[in-house]
């Protein structure tokens, strides 16, 4: 009896990294946002009542930040449940991961604790911390403006800097502050040349104020820019004749691939010197040491139409494809890579037609490959269930030894399974969200093959757990 | 205008694909693998939606009309351009396309051209589901009424749903995955055949994909798309096959494809294929001929009306059918057992085995009523009562 309990938990925990890995909340192309909030919402609560220590350690996974401080709402919201050594595990947790988390994302998630009425003293204690620990709060005063507002508010704290009280809650009109950026908000009210010296999302809302033109606006504030900023304002810059440059080699490999995916074919064909450089150096930034050492690998990429993803989520099932691609390029020794179109030029893939994956899965196993591959959103639907008949067949009669690993990698959550869509019981199947953490999904989803050990689980997540912190640590 | 009798519809040229399920609706995808060049379609959307088309003097056929469609061919074979394509520049023009004036429809089918013709995709069929027999009895027997005599079965009219009526339609035709080549599609709603469309090019049909839902569906599809519950996949299943080898594994593959498209022939389609057709010619396009066709109207049975538009050899390029409802196939199959027997009521009643009163109630209960007189009704009545 104990055993079985113990399946169920690995099982519900390997159910729920998959769906903290992929889920984000919004609408996919088969269900709508408000499905997916729904399901994702039942799973969290499941899982904390449940395996509070295992939740909680799901922190120190490479989960999305949307997951990410949904547990620590949750966590926080419940801290009446937790032993006194979990609050302490999870209190570590918890700084460790808002210190990684983007400030914008921290800001929302304290937005929403107070409409939630969180206010214990462990939260503000966190709160305070995160808000010390932040580098300069001039700058979170003029970008983060409601954010730090509602944060100092909530949590009782007296500003870091001694402008900071003025600025954000004196209504009246004001001196000349000594913070150069303090003041070139103040400024930028009424002087067009002060809003370059403030961050691009602030100036924005100025340069509309004084009906600055879009192109000029964009050309100086450029060097304003943060990295990602720059990337996705490049085209709609072109558009208005600035020039807005980035170094594309630097970029991250799935964002590049996004980027790219976003450019006519008749973009990508012009630059496709420029655009595979790109990729093939983000790829081997990725791959890092582990580069050529992977061997035979065959790849089956999904570029059927529900690659699109949805409105909100424009392509991204088919940017995690040829991120992947990319990767696998530069991991693997001898690479083939087999589209469900039957494309053979990568960087100009498309969502289009059905979804053979069964086909495609026959092909690439004609390579004879170490490693088999397989991203996809798991609806294989020409013939639908084709893929897992035919990797029932070849693990059970053609390749019982297991000479070829087989991993399915699945960019989508599927609102009404809870998980993401597996194509067959015998293969692993795994969330991926950037193919940057391929080496290590494909690691973990080891754990998913076949009857997974309890105890090995635990002991793999604490291992994770105080590698994560003590890297928190040593910075 | 010609009527043949005894036609069957044939799907030559049109390969099955593999069927996706969305809740109660299984798509069946229909390929072809050389597309016809010389006969394209085009949608036009009409602004208003209620069009009302004189059909000849005095009589005229009012429905919901949300769409038509233009066809366009040529006399030598070579390819056709869709209707609407133009040639422009790639600079940003400062004036719209030219475009086609909207008027209200004059005809069901209208030549717009030499080699273009404009008609309302359904109602051509479902007009002739309507005129079915319109002029009413050919013979004054006593029992028929004076309205029925003077102006037939008019006013006639029939109900049915527009797509987006139909739960779950709508959510199936968005995450269908259109093949390539892809020509047509088979709807089924809860595994009943409720349309087939098909049209001459692939081009043509990724642009009409959506028009679907645009089109009607009985009430009996209706019915099933609100209260069926989701139909499940026709997995592939290599249990049954022996595999020793790749290859092996690669013809088990072919055998499930084929499997397939046998059963879907032959089953799932089988009330459509296998039916008779009486076929009426519309129009002549070139080597291509519009027509619309009803079936033998069999009660409790599956009966399409549609319309089609094949080529000399014919081959379909076009179809577009309609599935009656239960109670539409009732009403077609008396209209045409009175027909038969010229319209004279003991006679027809001996062919249903029926009698006479329970014919004239029956007549009542499908809505003709009218046609019969008032004495002889509560006669009918008063006999069934007493029995």
């Amino acid at each position: 009896m104990e055993a079985y309990a113990d399946l169920i938990a690995a099982d519900d925990v390997l159910l729920f990294v998959n769906a903290a890995i992929t889920a984000t909340g919004q609408r996919e192309f088969h269900s709508t946002a408000a499905e997916q909030q729904l399901s994702l919402d039942f799973l969290h609560e499941y899982m904390r009542v449940n395996y509070r220590g295992l939740y909680a350690a799901a922190l120190a996974l490479d989960i999305n930040d949307h997951n990410a401080t949904l547990i620590v709402r949750h966590l926080l919201e419940s801290t009446r449940e937790a032993t006194a050594e979990q609050r302490h595990t999870e209190g570590r947790l918890i700084a460790r991961r808002l210190a990684l988390l983007p400030p914008q994302r921290v800001y929302k998630l304290i937005g929403e604790l107070r409409r939630r009425k969180v206010n214990n003293r462990r939260t503000r204690a966190i709160l305070r911390d995160w808000l010390a620990a932040r580098p300069d709060q001039t700058l979170d005063a003029v970008k983060y403006r409601a954010g730090l507002k509602r944060a100092l508010r909530h949590a009782h704290l007296r500003p870091g800097h001694e402008e900071v009280g003025g600025f954000l809650f004196a209504s009246a009109a004001r001196a000349p502050y000594r913070s150069p950026l303090l003041d070139a908000w103040r400024r930028a009210h009424y002087e067009q040349s002060a809003l370059y010296d403030l961050p691009y999302t602030v100036a924005e809302g100025f340069a509309q104020r004084h009906g600055i033109p879009r192109g000029a606006f964009l050309e100086r504030i450029a060097p304003r820019m943060t990295s990602l900023e720059r990337l996705r304002l490049q085209e709609s810059a072109r558009g208005h004749g600035a020039a807005v440059t980035t170094d594309l080699t630097r970029m991250p490999l799935t964002r590049l691939a996004s980027y790219v995916l976003g450019l006519p074919a008749a973009d990508r064909l012009a630059r496709r010197a420029e655009l595979t450089e790109a990729l093939r150096a983000a790829a081997r930034r990725a791959a890092g040491a582990q580069a050529g050492s992977w061997g035979r690998v065959a790849a089956v990429l999904d570029d059927s139409f529900s690659a699109y993803g949805s409105g909100v989520k424009r392509r991204r099932p088919l940017a995690a494809a040829l991120a992947c691609h990319y990767l696998l390029e530069a991991l693997a020794a001898d690479y083939t890579a087999l589209w469900t179109t039957g494309r053979t030029d990568a960087l100009l893939a498309h969502p289009y037609g059905p979804t053979p994956l069964g086909r495609r899965i026959l092909d690439a196993l004609d390579t004879a490959p170490q490693r088999l591959l397989i991203v996809s959103d798991g609806w294989d639907n020409a013939p639908p269930g084709l893929a897992a008949e035919v990797l029932r067949v070849w693990r059970t009669r053609l390749d019982p030894e297991r000479r070829t690993s087989i991993v399915h990698l699945n960019p989508v959550y599927d609102a009404d399974g809870f998980d993401v869509r597996r194509l067959a019981p015998t293969v692993p199947t795994a969330g991926l969200r950037d193919a940057e953490d391929l080496p290590a999904l494909v690691e973990f989803a080891q754990f998913a093959e076949g009857r997974t050990d309890l105890g090995e689980l635990t002991s793999h997540l604490a291992a994770r757990t105080e590698r994560f912190l003590a890297a928190g640590e040593a910075r | 205008m010609t009527t043949t009798p005894a036609f069957r519809l044939d799907l030559a040229g049109l390969d099955t694909r593999p069927a996706q399920v969305w809740g109660g609706v299984r798509l069946v995808p229909l390929v072809r693998a050389e597309p016809l060049t010389d006969l394209r379609l085009h949608q036009e959307l009409y602004e208003t939606e209620y069009a009302s088309v004189p059909v000849e003097r005095r009589t005229s056929y009012t429905s919901y009309i949300p769409h038509g469609f233009v066809a366009d061919w040529t006399r030598d074979g070579t390819a056709a351009a869709a209707y609407g394509t133009q040639l422009a520049s790639t600079q940003p023009a400062d004036t719209l396309p030219e475009r086609v004036r909207l008027q209200p429809p004059r005809r069901m089918a209208k030549r717009e051209g030499r080699t273009r013709l404009r008609f309302l995709p359904l109602h051509l069929a479902l007009e002739g589901y309507l005129a079915l027999h319109f002029g009413g009895p050919t013979v004054a027997w006593e029992q028929w009424s004076q309205q029925a005599l003077r102006r037939g079965l008019s006013p006639r009219a029939e109900e049915a749903y527009s797509g987006d009526q139909v739960r779950g339609l709508a959510d199936a035709l968005r995450v269908f995955e259109i093949h390539p080549g892809q020509c047509g599609v088979a709807v089924y709603v809860a595994d009943a055949l409720a349309a087939a469309f098909v049209v001459p090019h692939p081009d043509d049909y990724r642009s009409l994909h959506r028009s679907l839902l645009l089109d009607l569906y009985g009430e009996l599809i209706h019915h099933y798309g609100t209260l069926s519950a989701p139909v499940p996949d026709f997995r592939a299943d290599l249990r049954s096959a022996p595999v020793r080898t790749l290859a092996d594994l690669r013809a088990a593959v072919d055998e499930q494809e084929r499997a397939w498209a046998r059963f879907h022939g032959t089953t799932m389609a089988a009330g459509l294929l296998d039916a008779d057709y009486r076929r009426r010619t519309v129009h002549r396009l070139g080597r291509f001929t519009l027509a619309r066709f009803v079936p033998d109207f069999r009660p409790k049975q599956e009966n399409h009306i549609g319309e089609a538009i094949t080529d000399d050899t014919g081959r379909i390029a076009y179809l577009k059918t309609f599935r009656l409802s239960e109670s539409q196939v009732r009403r077609g199959h008396l209209l045409d057992r009175l027909a038969a027997h010229d319209w004279h009521l003991g006679r027809t009643a001996a062919a249903l085995d029926l009698t006479e009163p329970q014919l004239g109630l029956r007549l009542e209960a499908a809505g003709f009523g009218h046609l019969l007189r008032q004495d002889i009704l509560d006669h009918y009545r008063k006999k069934a009562d007493g029995r």
